[in-house]
């Protein structure tokens, strides 16, 4: 028994030395964000939501983008807690910027980047992601290959600032460097004794890729400012559609 | 310090241009001639002509008398002006303060500039020779006054350069024409005997006055230097400058950043001295041929960091042509603000120079995208939802009122509402199902309404009543019914999703 604990150990201990090398290092006391996201913190490595990251998000129509603007938000609005400014690039905006507040965010610490063409976008994305100076950086880039991919997640290591691209009706959705792929759809909200009214927001919150993580899916509700996990039982995703993307 | 001017005269402007147009006209009589009440009268005529005796202001028939294969060219009205204020732009070079002197000539003031070129005789030799390789027949001088300067030029006969404090003597000897009188006074002071300057300078002022009325007094004080002369420079003299003339043409672009970084350290150390900032710079290359390149910068806050402000231009240097090669160049700041050294604190970034950083990094996306791309808003006092919000002109503006939260606001606002077909059977309450886009949203969910009114004092029109609905799948949508329930079938539009 002794010997197996001795090695589970040496194991964490390896994952860990490899998890450092590959940019997941444990967050330092000072720049530890909580995101309150609960279990789905789970699935990353060090079951620490990996700021200093490229995340992307998938969506495929404008209800889907609406609720992936607001995770994003969401996500944003944690980041953001501590100040700063925030950049969001995009080439057709419909982001309504006072709805910003609702996730916690001061819509006037926001800039704003409407590019007229996708060509700059990248750049631009990139350009950002090198100023350390900045809480976060979104970007909604439709086509990203995995070079581009690449060069954003070499930009977010050295100025460790947090990246979050939503890709919305990507053409083709091929590999990328990215530390997380997310999904996320609108499902109805729940209100008590059938009361009149639509209640908070409820998404269904899917990871389809981590690096050097577990992929899933849950169900989370926005509720006064933070997320609130629905405990209702999914079964741990064995779809084979997830596992093809994994 | 003393003022000193120089004084250009083009002696044939438009037939030395002409000939320089068309080579093959060279040491032939033709003349430059328009209509004139019913005639033609000849505006210009070329050396060769005048040596023939082709005058400026005869009418052609007379002259092709004279010299019946004498060529004549239609001459374009307003040519002179063009011509002088480009050859004003090209004398930039010597000095900051050009301006042109109706008809055929420039006035230069050369106030501490003729140093650089060693002396005055150099300095003045330089842009003579140099006119005049490029087949101008020019004559210059140089003197205190630009009265005194443009006798000199048209009248002198001993020397172009007229020492500090003599152009008295200088002119004594020159006719009365020298000091730009109008053509009944010279007419006058002919008839009188006055031939020369000298012969009536000293006379007493109430005298002359009294003969020739206030102007002469006048033009003698502005060559004498006792009246104040202004000129209109052709561009005008930025505050903030710094040249660099090149002794060899520069034509590479390892060169030009060179000369790039040299100007703009001791711009941004002025700048920094006098804690200002620009906003926009332009730097100007003048190219051998007479040509000007320039590129232009803005920045979204102040700045006066010489790296910064260089990257910016270094995304640009690529569009300059130098051809033959660029002589000078000109770094200007036509913008300029006040460096704010509380901007940092107004939030709370971590980390020193962050909000610098920001605004660099801005400055090289507009440099990129175009100065239109940056927005940043700010709460405005309207309940109309498409002008709630106004947009900052400043990274350091702050809010005037809180962002309110009181009322739902979708996370994505369509540009503009868009028409739905609805079933409403209930008035007042939000509709059962909506087509939107083709699809059919079945409603299981709603909030409502939010009435919204017209600002009355903006613009007329119905009310809206708002409903947040959610349809079977959990879509949230922000829709719309504009004006009473009732009255002649309202419609119904889709304003945004939320999220």
């Amino acid at each position: 028994m002794e010997q197996t604990a001795t090695k589970n150990d040496i194991f964490e201990k390896l994952q860990k030395q490899i998890f450092s090398l590959q940019g997941f290092n444990a967050p330092t006391q000072g720049k530890h964000v909580n995101f309150g996201l609960g279990p789905v913190e789970q699935s990353f490595p060090n079951h620490v939501f990996p700021t200093g990251a490229v995340h992307e998000l998938v969506s495929s129509s404008p209800v889907d983008a609406a609720a992936t603007t607001g995770f994003m938000a969401a996500l944003l609005g944690k980041l953001m807690h501590a100040g700063g400014l925030s950049l969001w690039i995009s080439r057709k905006r419909t982001l309504y910027p006072p709805a910003l507040k609702f996730f916690g965010i001061d819509p006037d610490r926001v800039i704003f980047i409407d590019v007229k063409n996708e060509k700059d976008l990248l750049w631009m994305t990139e350009e950002a992601l090198k100023c350390q100076a900045l809480s976060a950086v979104i970007a909604e880039i439709k086509d990203m290959d995995l070079t581009a991919s690449r060069r954003l997640q070499l930009a977010v290591e050295q100025s460790r600032v947090t990246a979050l691209l939503h890709r919305m009706n990507p053409g083709t959705m091929g590999n990328t460097a990215c530390a997380a792929r997310w999904k996320i759809t609108p499902i109805a909200s729940f209100l008590a004794d059938d009361m009149p009214g639509v209640g908070f927001f409820r998404w269904d919150v899917q990871l389809l890729k981590v690096r050097n993580g577990e992929s899933g899916k849950w169900q989370i509700q926005w509720k006064a400012g933070r997320f609130d996990h629905l405990k209702i039982m999914i079964h741990k995703t064995t779809d084979k559609d997830l596992l093809k993307t994994g | 310090m003393q003022r000193r001017y120089v004084s250009i005269w083009f002696r044939h402007l438009l037939t030395d241009r002409w000939v320089i147009r068309n080579p093959q006209q060279k040491d032939i009589p033709f003349v430059l001639a328009s209509p004139e009440r019913g005639r033609m009268v000849i505006k210009a005529a070329s050396p060769e002509a005048e040596k023939l005796g082709i005058l400026t202001g005869m009418v052609l028939a007379d002259a092709r008398a004279v010299l019946p294969d004498l060529q004549v060219f239609d001459d374009k009205p307003g040519l002179a002006e063009k011509l002088l204020s480009g050859l004003a732009e090209w004398c930039l070079r010597y000095t900051p303060v050009v301006a042109a002197d109706i008809p055929g000539g420039l006035i230069l003031d050369i106030t501490g500039c003729a140093h650089l070129w060693g002396s005055e005789r150099a300095y003045l030799k330089d842009i003579t020779s140099r006119l005049r390789g490029s087949g101008y027949d020019v004559r210059a001088a140089v003197a205190d006054t630009i009265g005194a300067a443009w006798g000199i030029c048209r009248y002198g006969r001993i020397t172009p350069l007229i020492e500090t404090g003599t152009q008295k003597q200088a002119l004594a000897t020159l006719p009365p024409a020298a000091l730009r009188l109008e053509e009944p006074t010279l007419e006058r002071m002919h008839k009188l005997g006055f031939y020369q300057i000298g012969s009536f300078i000293d006379l007493p002022r109430s005298v002359l006055r009294r003969r020739f009325g206030q102007p002469l007094l006048n033009r003698i004080d502005q060559a004498l230097g006792y009246m104040q002369e202004n000129i209109t420079p052709v561009r005008p003299v930025e505050p903030y400058q710094e040249r660099l003339p090149c002794l060899e043409p520069i034509r590479t672009a390892p060169g030009i950043e060179i000369a790039l970084k040299a100007l703009l350290l001791p711009l941004c150390t002025r700048l920094g001295t006098e804690s200002r900032g620009l906003r926009k710079a332009v730097f100007r290359g003048y190219r051998m041929d007479g040509g000007i390149q320039m590129i232009e910068i803005g920045t979204n806050s102040a700045s006066c960091n010489p790296e910064h402000l260089f990257k910016l231009f270094q995304l640009q240097i690529s569009t300059l042509r130098p051809d033959l090669g660029f002589e000078l160049f000109i770094l200007e700041a036509p913008v300029t603000e006040n460096l704010d050294a509380v901007q940092k604190s107004l939030w709370s970034i971590s980390g020193t120079g962050g909000l610098t950083e920001i605004a660099e990094l801005l400055d090289r996306l507009t440099g990129r995208g175009g100065m239109d791309i940056v927005h940043r808003y700010l709460p405005d006092e309207h309940y109309w939802p498409e002008r709630s919000i106004k947009t900052a002109t400043s990274l350091a503006e702050n809010p005037q009122t809180a962002w309110r939260t009181d009322r739902p606001r979708p996370v994505s606002l369509l540009p503009q509402p868009e028409l739905i077909q609805v079933a409403a059977p209930i008035p007042d309450y939000p509709p059962i199902l909506f087509r939107y886009k083709g699809a059919v949203h079945h409603i299981k969910k709603a909030d409502g309404p939010e009435r919204i009114e017209q600002e009355w004092w903006i613009q007329e029109g119905l009310h809206r009543d708002y409903y947040c609905v959610e349809d079977e799948s959990g879509a949230r949508f922000w829709i719309f019914r504009l004006g009473h329930y009732g009255a002649n079938n309202p419609q119904w539009f889709i304003h945004g999703f939320f999220s």
